[in-house]
């Protein structure tokens, strides 16, 4: 009987991991579809989308060469401002808020609790809402350059990151922190050493989505950034865009990928704490 | 309860902060030209271009460097990404440092952007010009903006493949006889192993060729009838029968028809033309570039008029025009707005400038203009001296035009697809312009 | 109960020994947060709030004109429409979304073959941003929507399924992850316990582990909701709106258009004579969704099993 029942349940298995097999393939077709398209002649992309290249169609890294070259502007020094932009807003983002969500779960004041609402409430606001507001205050006080961008991103994602901070910071134990204070650690000592290693996990999950958010942003780095000047992969790819609508489809898929593979290099190398962090993050938020 | 109390009690403070910190900006625009006058002296002045075509960013961005090593004066070149110009604008004109030239190419912007605009009837390129036919003007006759460069459109013709196909160009001198012509080679497309059309995209990378210049047609023989010279309230569609002879003949001869040509692109329509599979397309002069660069022979490209029936076709010319339009923005500094009236100067008369006009945007309205290469323009004036008439970008004073042509889009694609009737397309034309033309005149 | 335990928290947080010397560095720890926030929303936010009073073209340009881009605003059928159109998108895929990765959860928590990979895959579509994804997907629909002689743009219907696939496909590996990570913690012995008792295990999924799920159950909610209200990217490359329906006065109401488009549509709309109306459509959006989110917020928290 109990036999059987496994028997059962080990087909059962299989059969959902056919399925799951199945499904997986469907995830990483548009993955794919970028990649060989990536590959082939302009006009062949519009026309033979779904084909693998062929020797007709097929161009080599002419399409990466293409539009790494494209312009006057050099690529290399938009992958650079988009690296940089990217690592030093989501480390400012998760110090910073990570920061202040200690601090507004651990001081109950008046003034705390409405920083976090309002945190909360700035999370359903769609960027579009304040895009020209936001373009103009960032020029009064001169952030549009990479090197000070970091701070509109501090501001305008510390919604997300605060709310998902404050909810762990609560279910951390209190009696922790007594004894750090009991033992002499001043506040900024027992944060560093005591509270900021047990948010590990979501710092993890909360760096996975602002990594992503900043990453991939286009609109905020173009009406902010002094574009003459600066640029970031996004916003390279767009401007293989002619303006009657013409694009070189092989080069912008061939950008699209440069753009995706640091992404899931990155993620590949460290997926199993991303994972795990994004897990323990989410719930006890 | 208490903390949404004090919430909305912040909220109104901030608000408030808002309203009292900014209450001084309408007075502003008042305030600066005298306060731009102090500044004169002691500042140089410097250019900021807001260039729209993402195409000629490379060649502007030279043409700055150049003029900046010649002169000194600081030029800077800002290019908008494709479709993003108007948010580009409006964020752009809110910073401290704001373009000081900008593009305003029809009768919305002018509407939109028309208080921006430093009249520039008395400044020298102004004098420069040969025509002040492409030129858009205000209420009170003030030369808002003017037109760089002009451009032609109708239908481009392989004419080896025509030939090919047992016909010539002289063959097809109105609607008729071209429409005999297509159908000819539309019925042998198998044997011939090509189509009479280049598929009629209405991607949005394609549509604007057939809601704006296609529908040019029935607005710019309704004006002439009517003598329209200003932004009419109303339109009537007298013509619209002619667009749909045109648009159904376009949608029948060609190897794509149907609801596949909803999300067809302009890049497919121009390579099945470049690849010999069609005879036919309709664009403008500045394809002439790309299809060259494809391996087009010039000599075996021609540009015919579009005929939609209408009676005297035959003495049609091409559509000539332009939407590339300069416009100096009177809010900069008297410093600013001198450097970029003599930046605009030295770019029309300079060899430097000169050049690279005629190489990226075609024949200018200039005095020292250089002669392009491109056949269609020397096509254009063939139709012109044979006294042929032109036929003017009508379409140039469309309200709202992106809503309009967003409309009228939709409408073609669901009657092409075979979900709506031609009586959507109607509304969408005449009905969508009245509606188009109270929101705009209510927003102003 | 409740209120006990939150007796016990204030009067923990009242320690003098934790929040006092916290407080004292309130300088360091909120307010570096505090300000760029002040920055970078609050401020651009607030005069958005002010600007949506006010008839302007630029932001430094205005005229103030009372409540009169509000009754624009909600006089505007389309606006009225793409809020409907909004709602009933946004519960479709809280639902789809949320049962889709819950089942998915479910089953590789069973330890089928291969789970750890399916995890990583269905994972990766969350590292691709919008408009790429809008793109791709279009290509694809396109492709399928072709053999069967119809465009995604010729029916609302299409439009909407589209949209919810699109959705399904790029947030179910989150929403997954999370599920995941909230039946893992589940006690075993409960799981064991409610087996002893006979229970089938239908009435295990909804009495046991589903009452233990709430909190993921709540985060994941939440998330999809304000997701699907904010969606705008993706909802611009598929349709834009398409197919419109004509009104017999020259307006049209776009079928597939969400707020977000909406919004964005009517800051250029009229060639973006008046950008007062789009914000004064803002606010009014930001205010609803903010309402929905907290009753939402409200009721799934209410359900969860106080531990």
């Amino acid at each position: 009987m109990v036999k059987k029942g496994l028997k059962r349940e080990r087909r059962t298995n299989t059969i959902l991991t056919v399925i799951f097999a199945i499904i997986a393939v469907i995830y990483l077709m548009p993955i794919f579809l970028v990649l060989i398209n990536s590959f082939k002649e302009n006009s062949f992309v519009n026309l033979e989308t779904f084909k693998l290249p062929t020797a007709q169609s097929f161009t080599g890294w002419a399409n990466y060469e293409k539009g790494m070259t494209f312009g006057n502007y050099p690529f290399l020094k938009s992958v650079f401002y988009s690296f940089f932009i990217t690592i030093v807003s989501t480390a400012l983002i998760l110090l910073c808020t990570s920061m202040a969500a200690w601090y507004i779960a651990r001081v109950g004041s008046r003034f705390s609790k409405m920083v976090y609402y309002l945190c909360v409430f700035s999370m359903v606001v769609p960027f579009q809402m304040v895009m020209f507001t936001l373009a103009k205050t960032s020029d009064t006080l001169h952030l549009n350059t990479p090197w000070t961008i970091p701070v509109i991103y501090l501001g305008f994602g510390a919604g997300l990151a605060v709310f998902m901070f404050s909810g762990f910071v609560r279910s951390i134990p209190l009696e922790i922190e007594e004894a750090a204070a009991i033992d002499g650690c001043g506040p900024i000592r027992t944060f560093f050493s005591v509270v900021l290693p047990m948010l590990k996990p979501t710092l993890i999950s909360t760096g996975v989505l602002e990594i992503m958010w900043v990453w991939n942003d286009y609109l905020l780095p173009y009406l902010v950034l002094d574009r003459q000047k600066y640029m970031t992969i996004p916003i390279h790819i767009q401007y293989l865009k002619g303006s009657y609508g013409h694009v070189d489809m092989g080069a912008t898929m061939a950008l699209i990928m440069v753009s995706i593979v640091p992404v899931i290099i990155f993620y590949l190398c460290c997926q199993k704490h991303i994972i795990k962090g994004v897990a323990a993050g989410a719930v006890k938020g | 309860m208490k903390k949404v109390l004090a919430l909305i009690l912040t909220l109104c403070m901030v608000f408030a902060l808002c309203a009292c910190g900014e209450s001084k900006a309408p007075e502003q625009p008042a305030e600066a030209p005298t306060d731009a006058a102090a500044d004169a002296p002691k500042t140089e002045g410097s250019v900021y271009y807001l260039n729209f075509k993402p195409e000629a960013d490379a060649a502007w961005q030279e043409l700055a460097k150049t003029y900046t090593e010649q002169t000194g004066v600081p030029v800077k070149v800002v290019t908008a990404a494709s479709g993003e110009y108007d948010t580009t604008l409006t964020a752009e004109m809110d910073k401290s440092s704001a373009p000081t030239l900008f593009q305003c190419g029809n009768q919305g912007a002018i509407n939109t952007w028309g208080d921006y605009c430093l009249d520039l009837k008395d400044t020298d390129v102004y004098k420069e010009m040969t025509t002040d036919s492409f030129n858009l003007k205000g209420e009170n006759g003030e030369v808002l903006s003017i037109g760089y460069c002009y451009e032609a459109f109708g239908i481009i013709v392989n004419t080896e493949l025509l030939e090919k196909a047992g016909h010539s160009l002289d063959e097809i001198k109105n609607f008729d006889s071209l429409k005999a012509v297509a159908d000819d080679i539309h019925a042998r497309a198998g044997e011939l192993g090509f189509d009479a059309f280049s598929s009629s995209g209405l991607d949005s990378s394609s549509s604007w060729r057939f809601s704006g210049h296609l529908a040019n047609m029935p607005l710019f023989y309704e004006f002439r009838d009517d003598g329209v010279t200003e932004q009419p309230a109303t339109i009537k569609g007298t013509y619209l029968d002619n667009f749909k002879k045109v648009w159904d003949l376009y949608t029948t001869d060609s190897a794509v028809t149907g609801s596949d040509l909803l999300t067809a692109t302009g890049d497919m329509s121009s390579a099945e033309f470049k690849e010999g599979k069609a005879v036919f397309y309709q664009n403008g002069s500045w394809e002439y570039a790309g299809l060259v660069e494809a391996g087009m022979d010039p000599a075996k490209l021609a540009m015919i008029p579009i005929y939609c029936g209408v009676e005297g076709e035959e003495q049609a010319g091409l559509c000539c025009g332009t939407e590339n339009c300069w416009a100096v923005n009177n809010e900069a500094s008297e410093a600013d707005i001198k450097a970029t009236l003599d930046f605009m100067k030295w770019v029309v008369t300079s060899e430097e400038g000169t050049t690279m006009l005629a190489e990226q945007f075609g024949p200018c309205p200039f005095k020292n203009a250089k002669t392009p290469e491109n056949v269609f323009f020397a096509q254009a004036n063939e139709y012109t001296a044979n006294g042929n008439y032109v036929v003017t970008w009508a379409f140039n004073y469309t309200p709202a035009v992106n809503d309009w042509r967003a409309a009228v889009v939709d409408a073609l694609g669901q009657y092409t697809g075979g979900t709506g009737d031609w009586s959507a397309v109607q509304t969408a034309f005449v009905e969508g312009w009245a509606t188009q033309y109270n929101n705009e005149q209510a927003a102003k | 109960m409740k209120k006990a335990k939150k007796q016990r928290d204030s009067s923990a947080l009242n320690s003098k020994l934790i929040r006092r010397p916290i407080q004292r560095c309130f300088w360091l720890f909120l307010l570096p947060t505090f300000a760029a926030f002040c920055i970078g929303f609050l401020y651009p936010f607030c005069k958005g709030l002010f600007l949506s009073f006010c008839k302007f073209k630029t932001t430094s340009k205005w005229q103030w004109v009372g409540f009169d881009n509000y009754v624009k605003a909600l006089s505007d059928q389309s606006f009225i429409h793409s809020f409907l159109y909004t709602a009933l998108f946004a519960v479709t895929t809280l639902i789809v979304v949320n049962v889709i990765a819950f089942a998915v959860a479910y089953v590789l928590t069973r330890g089928i073959k291969g789970s750890n990979i399916f995890r990583t895959v269905f994972f990766m579509p969350n590292l691709i941003g919008g408009i790429v994804l809008g793109y791709i997907w279009s290509m694809i629909f396109d492709g399928i929507l072709c053999r069967y002689g119809t465009s995604i743009l010729l029916e609302a219907k299409y439009g909407f399924w589209g949209l919810v696939i699109l959705l399904c496909w790029q947030q179910i590996g989150y929403m997954m992850i999370i599920y995941i990570a909230g039946l893992q913690s589940i006690p075993e012995d409960m799981l064991e316990a409610a087996k002893i008792d006979g229970a089938s295990s239908w009435q295990t999924l909804w009495k046991v582990t589903i009452p233990n799920l709430m909190p993921s159950i709540t985060i994941c909610t939440f998330l999809t909701l304000t997701n699907g209200f904010k969606l705008y990217d993706q909802n611009l490359a598929l349709t834009g709106g398409r197919p419109f329906l004509q009104m017999a006065d020259g307006s049209v109401v776009k079928t597939t258009e969400m707020m977000a488009l909406n919004i964005v549509n009517s800051f250029y709309a009229s060639g973006g004579g008046n950008r007062g109306v789009g914000q004064a459509k803002a606010v009014l959006f930001f205010v609803l969704v903010a309402f929905i989110s907290i009753m939402q917020l409200r009721s799934t928290r209410n359900k969860e099993v106080q531990q």
